[in-house]
């Protein structure tokens, strides 16, 4: 039935979708999950953006927002993993970037929305001006069965986590049985992937720590602007595109490369709408050309 | 002199494998500055098997010096001067970079050090 509404929503809005399917919650595979559910992730939107990466910045979010509204069945939440703006030293500006960010994000139907910070937001006030606009840095939440735990990485300009919500995590996951369904959320990725481009989070390994006796357990993150998969143990680690441009792919030169060109077709760009049940299911939504 | 060798000697025991090399002579230096968004110079040249001693200072905030090669990384604060010593093991290029989030052109702060045989 899911996969219907999004053939229907695929030839509704006249885009091509990339799947990508992975056996999430490995411990639970033999049940049966009666509450399939999807959420859209929107990742590293870096309002404020002005450059050639994408001459379109202004109106990237809008476009995206159409193409979500567009959905045959609405998600039912939205997350965005950070990068809401780009950076700017004036917190004056930052804070007229978020108000606007605001403002564009009133514009989807769907209006429970989960924000989580990124390093251009947060790391130059310590997520002072980010709170104002957007509330709590790391939370949890649950959904249909499913924990979900928000990381800040990012309001330490060292990007650390910081032993304070470590502890913090620690006595949030004490509370929950090893089978059960976690769902991570951050910006930076939690493990190594690149560190002499700075992939990765300085004190990352001990949240993976604290999370490996948990056997269903996937981490969603943004930061490096494109679709990435990588298991630490069992546990998933799935990289999203950003909405602004995209990134380099890893790989062995010594200092990361500037973004590739801009590609009018906006390659690299979009959404991804994902399904929680047996399995994951991930359709990639590129940025509308409405 | 006797700050230098001991600097030398806890490096020795993080950096890629410099602990055969402690008894080679005391580290070459290079002294580099940090301002956003740059390090001067931004590459450093350095010979496998020789220690060399990076000597950092900030001219304006709070930078990072990390050096993921070689397990090393610090804060460099403005007013004193941060030392870090490697001793490379093999040929090849090799990122430094800053890793306090220091503004709009942050990502954009780091440095190579190309190692010769
Ligand atoms: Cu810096």
């Amino acid at each position: 039935m899911m996969q219907t509404d999004r053939r229907d929503f695929l030839r509704l809005a006249g885009v091509a979708g990339v799947t990508f399917t992975a056996g999430l919650f490995p411990g639970r595979q033999a049940m049966a999950q009666a509450d399939d559910f999807h959420f859209v992730q929107f990742s590293d939107t870096h309002w404020g953006y002005k450059g050639k990466a994408n001459p379109d910045a202004e109106h990237t979010l809008e476009k995206a927002i159409v193409t979500v509204n567009g959905l045959a069945r609405q998600p039912d939440f939205i997350v965005f993993t950070g990068d809401l703006t780009h950076t700017t030293e004036d917190p004056k500006e930052r804070r007229a970037r978020m108000k606007r960010v605001r403002e564009i994000i009133g514009g989807l139907n769907v209006k429970d929305i989960r924000f989580m910070p990124g390093e251009h937001d947060a790391a130059l006030d310590k997520g002072e001006a980010y709170k104002e606009y957007f509330g709590d840095t790391h939370y949890t939440f649950e959904h249909k069965g499913v924990h979900f735990i928000a990381l800040d990485n990012v309001s330490d300009p060292g990007a650390k986590l910081g032993e304070d919500q470590l502890a913090w995590l620690a006595a949030d996951l004490k509370q929950h049985k090893t089978d059960d369904r976690i769902v991570v959320m951050t910006h930076r990725p939690l493990f190594d992937l690149q560190p002499s481009w700075d992939w990765t989070t300085a004190d990352g390994a001990k949240a993976i720590d604290l999370l490996m006796p948990y056997q269903n357990v996937v981490v969603f993150y943004g930061h490096i602007h494109q679709e990435h998969h990588h298991m630490t143990g069992h546990i998933a680690h799935h990289a999203a595109k950003s909405l602004i441009f995209p990134q380099a792919t890893p790989g062995p030169q010594p200092r990361r490369p500037p973004p590739p060109p801009y590609d009018p077709s906006q390659k690299g760009l979009g959404t991804r709408d994902i399904t929680i049940g047996k399995t994951t299911t991930f359709v990639e939504l590129p940025v509308s050309k409405a | 002199m006797r700050r230098r060798y001991f600097i030398a000697l806890l490096a020795a025991g993080s950096a890629a494998g410099g602990v055969a090399r402690l008894a080679a002579d005391a580290p070459a230096e290079v002294e580099v500055i940090a301002e956003k968004f740059d390090f001067t110079p931004d590459t450093v040249k350095a010979k496998v098997g020789k220690p060399l001693t990076f000597v950092v200072t900030s001219i304006d905030r709070v930078h990072g010096f990390k050096m993921p090669d070689f397990g090393v990384r610090t804060d460099i604060v403005p007013g004193a001067e941060t030392r870090v010593t490697i001793t490379p093991t093999r040929p090849g290029t090799f990122a430094f970079f800053c890793d306090v989030f220091c503004g709009d052109g942050h990502e954009e702060m780091g440095g190579t050090l190309v190692v010769e045989a």
